[in-house]
């Protein structure tokens, strides 16, 4: 090396990236990801929704435009599964955030076990849902269910309920078990939120002659709702597309009682082999879901969230 | 404290990331609902594949070569994984380096199994447990191969003819049978004697007769529980008993529907009734062949139908309150009809996706054998005529071989067509509105009748 070289300038060499350079440097690796397995099925998909694809009828795929989802929008079935799907979302999320809520606010509160009790309410979230379903299919059975043990020993019911042979209780049920799995998850997120919240502010308030209520009401609501919009939106958008909790619960019967529009969609793609029609339905699914949540986001600011 | 953005700005901004996760996932969902691969049928190439694929079946891998095939099976009914271990190790005897890699699903979740990881040609299997309905779609789908002129002349001959429904499809063979089943009728004899019935009922007026007996005497609620989930389990029992009622044909040979007059109606307005007479527990509208077996062995039931498998699963002293009760007999007919049976066959066909189809029919083969069906008939009856007349095969249940050679002659099958999945889901949906009283029986069929020619298209 020479000392020529030495000499060169070296502040063109050493000068930094642009920030936004370094930025999309480091987003690059986790945008190639996503791009292969999100972007490229998605645009896979929606082409797909356009054609007439049978598996039975190999080789005949003709383009059929928007068919596929006029076919599922003038569909009964279809929109009955719809709104099986906004039942379950709408009574899950709002018991699932309601009662994490609670949970959280005792989990938030000084007392001794404190950990024990953060330690088992996480347990049902920890349980693969497979399991969870599977546990709760036991337990509603109609004929060696220990529900119907339970209620019969303590003289709440008579005779034994088949809860998920009935169309008017299965869909409770199943419910009920989502609920039991998913209000630890929502508990745990507001608890995070929980304490993010300045305890002075509860202090202050105190003193300035505020009750629990007014403390509820006035600081904690208004400072957890970004995480309750969170935990709203990551809901409703699981719930909407409920399958694996239902499918082994009862298959979505009894005659579709718990067809919601995930199963509907899997039957049409898989038992029927309509792939066409089944990337139509996947695609209509996620436009339902952007815009619970954007009625969400718009009420939420609304309130001043 | 605020960021950069202002509060608002970052809650927007967090919002649209989650909105754009939601979309995001969402669509994920419906991309792995109809993945790439999965949603070219025109990889499948059936035409091209049947038509190789016994080219390749002839020509066997070099002895010795190490060889692995994977094979997807059915952990229910029939044989059970440890049945399948004992004559896999039986074949590996003479086939050392054939490397057998078994994985089992419920019944209910094996079509779509196969359907996920077979169509468009990417499949992983080299063996497939086919259904009796399915030879059609699978084959129109280009899943399976055509191994017509591979099957040893053993087999065409002493195979019972109903064992063959599983694995052929206009005129050619797809598939090796290796499970004939059908559902029969087991009653807790106790229960039954306790009620004044000394023998078996043979007709559905008597079983009718028997259950209101036995719920008389106030020993049990239900004298019956029955497998009619919203799944295949419903089709199969409704079959069976329209075969008893005077007819089981689902379609005639222009496609027409049959299945909501004659005996398809007879048979549910007679599930109906035994509902709201309180003889069948309403439980059985969640109850697949599994919780069935639960409950009669609970003791709280005096009669059911089954697979096979049920007898021996009722009567297991570890498992079973009425251990040592539960009889069998062959399935109630009506009129003259003396007994009917659904055809419970499945095949094991090959793939065409499958790299080693020659070795995949070997092991079908043996599977298939007089030899290893005779290995346990606990779970399930063999398919071959001569082991009914062996009697070191039948000495341990006389009874259920007899009840067997009766159905056996006589199994109705549900149709073999390329929208059987359509019509059974339409089916099944439409059997539970008329068991819920949503619909008349009438109503139920008939709104699925009026489907028909749109699941033809």
């Amino acid at each position: 090396m020479t000392a020529g070289t030495l000499d060169r300038p070296r502040q063109r060499r050493s000068k930094p990236w642009p920030e936004t350079w370094v930025a999309a440097a480091f987003v690059a690796p986790a945008a190639l990801v996503i791009l292969l397995v999100v972007v490229v099925p998605l645009v896979r998909a929606a082409w797909m929704s356009l054609f007439d694809i049978e598996l039975t009828s190999p080789g005949v795929e003709p383009f059929v435009g928007l068919r596929n989802y006029v076919t599922q929008l003038t569909s009964a079935d279809f929109w009955d599964s719809v709104s099986k799907a906004l039942f379950f979302t709408g009574v899950t999320t709002a018991l699932e955030l309601s009662l994490g809520l609670g949970l959280a606010m005792l989990m938030d509160q000084p007392m001794r076990f404190r950990w024990l009790l953060r330690s088992i309410v996480i347990l049902p979230w920890a349980l693969p849902t497979i399991v969870n379903a599977l546990m709760w299919r036991w337990i509603d059975n109609g004929t060696y269910g220990s529900l119907n043990a339970l209620l019969a020993q303590t003289g709440v019911i008579h005779d034994y309920v088949p809860w998920l042979s009935q169309d008017s209780t299965a869909m409770w049920m199943v419910v009920l078990a989502d609920v039991w799995k998913m209000t630890p998850f929502c508990a745990i997120l507001i608890l995070a939120g929980l304490q993010g919240i300045d305890r002075e502010l509860f202090e202050a308030a105190r003193v300035d002659g505020a009750g629990s209520r007014q403390i509820f009401r006035r600081i904690i609501v208004p400072l957890l709702t970004p995480i309750i919009l969170v935990v709203l939106v990551l809901r409703t958008m699981e719930a909407f597309k409920v399958f694996d909790i239902i499918w082994i619960m009862t298959g979505g019967g009894p005659a579709n009682a718990t067809q919601t529009v995930a199963i509907y969609a899997y039957r049409t793609a898989y038992q029927s082999y309509d792939f066409g029609q089944g990337a139509a339905l996947g695609y209509l699914i996620a436009i339902f879901i952007m815009l619970l949540a954007a009625v969400y986001l718009k009420l939420l600011r609304r309130t001043g969230a | 404290m605020t960021n950069r953005y202002g509060a608002r700005g970052g809650l927007r901004i967090r919002a649209g990331v989650v909105l754009m996760a939601a979309a995001f996932a969402a669509a994920g969902c419906s991309g792995s609902s109809a993945t790439p691969s999965a949603a070219q049928p025109s990889a499948a190439a059936p035409a091209s594949a049947s038509a190789a694929a016994p080219a390749s079946a002839a020509a066997p891998s070099a002895a010795g070569e190490a060889i692995t095939l994977h094979v997807l099976l059915m952990k229910q009914a029939a044989y059970s994984d440890t049945d399948v271990a004992a004559m896999t190790a039986a074949f590996n005897v003479d086939h050392p380096n054939i490397t057998i890699v078994p994985e089992f699903v419920a019944y209910d979740a094996l079509h779509d199994k196969i359907v996920t990881a077979q169509a468009g040609g990417g499949g992983v299997y080299d063996l497939i447990l086919v259904d009796t309905p399915w030879p059609a779609e699978m084959v129109k789908a280009g899943i399976i191969t055509d191994i017509t002129d591979k099957i040893p002349a053993e087999f065409s001959t002493g195979v019972f003819d109903a064992a063959w429904t599983a694995a052929k499809y206009n005129g050619k063979i797809y598939g090796v049978p290796w499970i004939n089943d059908t559902k029969f009728f087991f009653y807790n004899e106790k229960m039954l004697n306790n009620a004044g019935i000394t023998a078996a009922p043979k007709t559905w007026d008597e079983v009718e007769a028997a259950a209101k007996a036995v719920k008389a005497k106030g020993e049990v609620k239900y004298p019956i529980i029955s497998s009619w989930k919203q799944a295949e389990a419903v089709i199969c029992e409704w079959t069976q008993i329209a075969a008893a009622m005077g007819g089981s044909e689902f379609v005639d040979a222009q496609g027409k529907p049959l299945f909501n007059q004659g005996g398809g109606l007879a048979a549910l307005k007679f599930m109906k009734k035994l509902i709201d007479e309180g003889l069948v527990d309403p439980a059985s509208l969640s109850s697949t062949e599994d919780d069935v077996n639960t409950a009669m062995s609970t003791g709280q039931y005096a009669m059911t139908l089954n697979w096979t498998y049920g007898l021996s699963v009722m009567n297991d002293p570890k498992a079973s309150k009425v251990a040592g009760q539960i009889k069998v007999a062959p399935s109630p007919g009506e009129g003259s009809v003396t007994t009917s049976g659904v055809n419970g066959g499945m095949s094991l066909a090959v793939t065409t996706t499958s790299k080693h189809p020659a070795e995949a029919l070997q092991y079908a083969l043996f599977l298939a054998s007089e030899k290893s069906q005779e290995m346990d008939v606990a779970n399930a009856l063999p398919m071959w005529k001569a082991s009914f007349d062996n009697a070191d095969v039948t000495k341990n249940n006389p009874t259920l071989f007899a009840a067997a050679k009766i159905q056996f002659s006589g199994l109705v099958a549900r149709p073999v067509v390329p929208y059987y999945t359509k019509l059974s889901n339409a089916l099944q949906a439409a059997i539970q509105e008329a068991l819920l009283g949503k619909k008349t029986p009438e109503q139920a069929l008939n709104d699925v009748a009026a489907q028909l020619p749109s699941f033809q298209q």
